[in-house]
């Protein structure tokens, strides 16, 4: 019998479970490597061939490439094993957060200075958002 | 014999270590969340733990995915900390207790717990930080640090409940350790808070606080809430939190509350602290 997952229609989200881990091992050793300052260095110099070395999926290469966060997180990505590669970028959590939510860095800080991202319309799948408040 | 006192919850945001790092913990945006700790580096200067027992979770620093334990206690001489990305944070090694923590680990594996020992790891912000808000910059940390290390990363983490569990393990365990120490056990990260995806950034103020009461004086009730909850209303990485309910389970059924403080935003994230005292 297949597994509950619960999760499964919670917005905007993918929990990191075994199928994702599964999917996602290569890459997110990959991105584990950048934990070395001599493969931060090698990783600059010529991403393609880095990534190269690694048996990950085209897919997964070139979402690196291009900085997909979301799409490598589809792939079986999980955020604390690609936060080394927006760090080797010299880049912080809220830019890649901001950079998933579609939203300017700006737009996502002032969000966050506001209160957050309501949980009201974020609950489910489907769910009607908040009505707007007066 | 050894005996716990206090507990201290707090979050373990990398951008708070970041900002102390930098010496930016003055600027508007950061001097609301420091304050915060004010009080609780006087508290702990008074209080003078000999041990903290530091619940905390690695973020893909000690552990890759070749090997992920559900709990895994550090039972080193020293941790270093660890290069997340950027190069290690400059705060002070962290000294173990290895003789304690080896009997914890016999005691809590022979109560059913079934930890992993590990001999060598580096230690990452959700170890550091917490160091640095109630400790400040030392030249050197003024307590010695058993790492407990609780899988929050891979899904699933252990339940609330069995976190809340092992902490009565871990009372049962320090009170069978002949040498006198003063103990604390700190349950670290949360609280709400998503990183990833395009609802990262949620926040859930009254969802937290009301979770904050229930840590504070119905903790029995608040170990039997499910994962899922947890993920809707407190963000995918609002889990962290079952590493409090460890602490908890760790004190007295009931405890006096000492310090209760709650901010928004650290960068991404719901910050939570809270001082209880143990009444046993």
């Amino acid at each position: 019998m297949a597994l509950d997952k619960p999760y499964a229609d919670v917005p905007g989200t993918v929990i990191f479970d075994a199928d994702q881990a599964r999917k996602g091992y290569h890459l997110n050793q990959f991105a584990a490597s950048l934990m070395k300052a001599e493969n931060r260095e090698r990783f600059k110099r010529d991403e393609r061939a880095y990534l190269d070395e690694w048996p990950m999926t085209g897919a997964q290469k070139e979402a690196v490439l291009v900085r997909d966060y979301n799409r490598m997180i589809a792939l079986g990505g999980n955020v604390y094993f690609l936060a080394k590669i927006f760090s080797t970028d010299g880049k912080s959590f809220q830019y890649a957060a901001a950079l998933m939510t579609g939203m300017s860095q700006e737009a996502y800080a002032q969000m966050m200075l506001s209160g957050g991202r309501s949980a009201d319309g974020n609950r489910y799948v489907g769910e009607s958002p908040p009505k707007a408040q007066s | 014999m050894a005996r716990i006192t206090a507990g201290v919850t707090t979050s373990h945001v990398p951008a708070i270590g970041a900002a102390l790092d930098n010496g930016r913990s003055a600027e508007a945006y950061w001097s609301p969340v420091f304050a915060g700790y004010e009080f609780s580096k006087r508290w702990i200067a008074q209080a003078r733990p000999d041990v903290v027992i530091l619940v905390y979770n690695d973020h893909a620093n000690a552990f890759s995915l070749d090997i992920v334990p559900t709990f895994a206690i550090g039972c080193a001489e020293t941790f270093r900390p660890a290069d997340e990305g950027w190069g290690p944070r400059p705060v002070p090694t962290v000294h173990g207790h290895p003789e304690f923590a080896a009997h914890l680990a016999q005691s809590v594996i022979q109560q059913d717990f079934d930890l992993t020992i590990v001999n060598k790891m580096d230690v990452d912000h959700g170890l550091t930080v917490p160091l640095s808000l109630m400790f400040g910059q030392p030249a050197a940390w003024p307590v010695r640090v058993i790492p407990l290390a609780v899988n929050v990363v891979l899904y699933p983490p252990p339940s609330g409940r069995r976190c809340f569990e092992l902490g009565r393990a871990i009372r049962r365990a320090v009170e069978s350790f002949d040498e006198n120490l003063n103990v604390q056990v700190w349950g670290t990260g949360g609280m709400s808070h998503q990183l990833q995806g395009p609802r990262a950034g949620l926040i859930n103020k009254e969802w937290d606080n009301r979770w904050l009461d229930g840590l504070i004086d119905d903790p029995e009730a608040l170990s039997r809430m499910p994962h899922i909850e947890y993920v809707r209303e407190a963000g995918s990485e609002g889990i962290e939190l079952v590493m409090w309910l460890l602490m908890r389970g760790a004190l007295s059924p009931r405890v006096r509350l000492i310090h209760r403080f709650y901010h928004v935003p650290a960068s991404n994230t719901a910050v939570g602290h809270v001082i209880l005292e143990d009444t046993a």
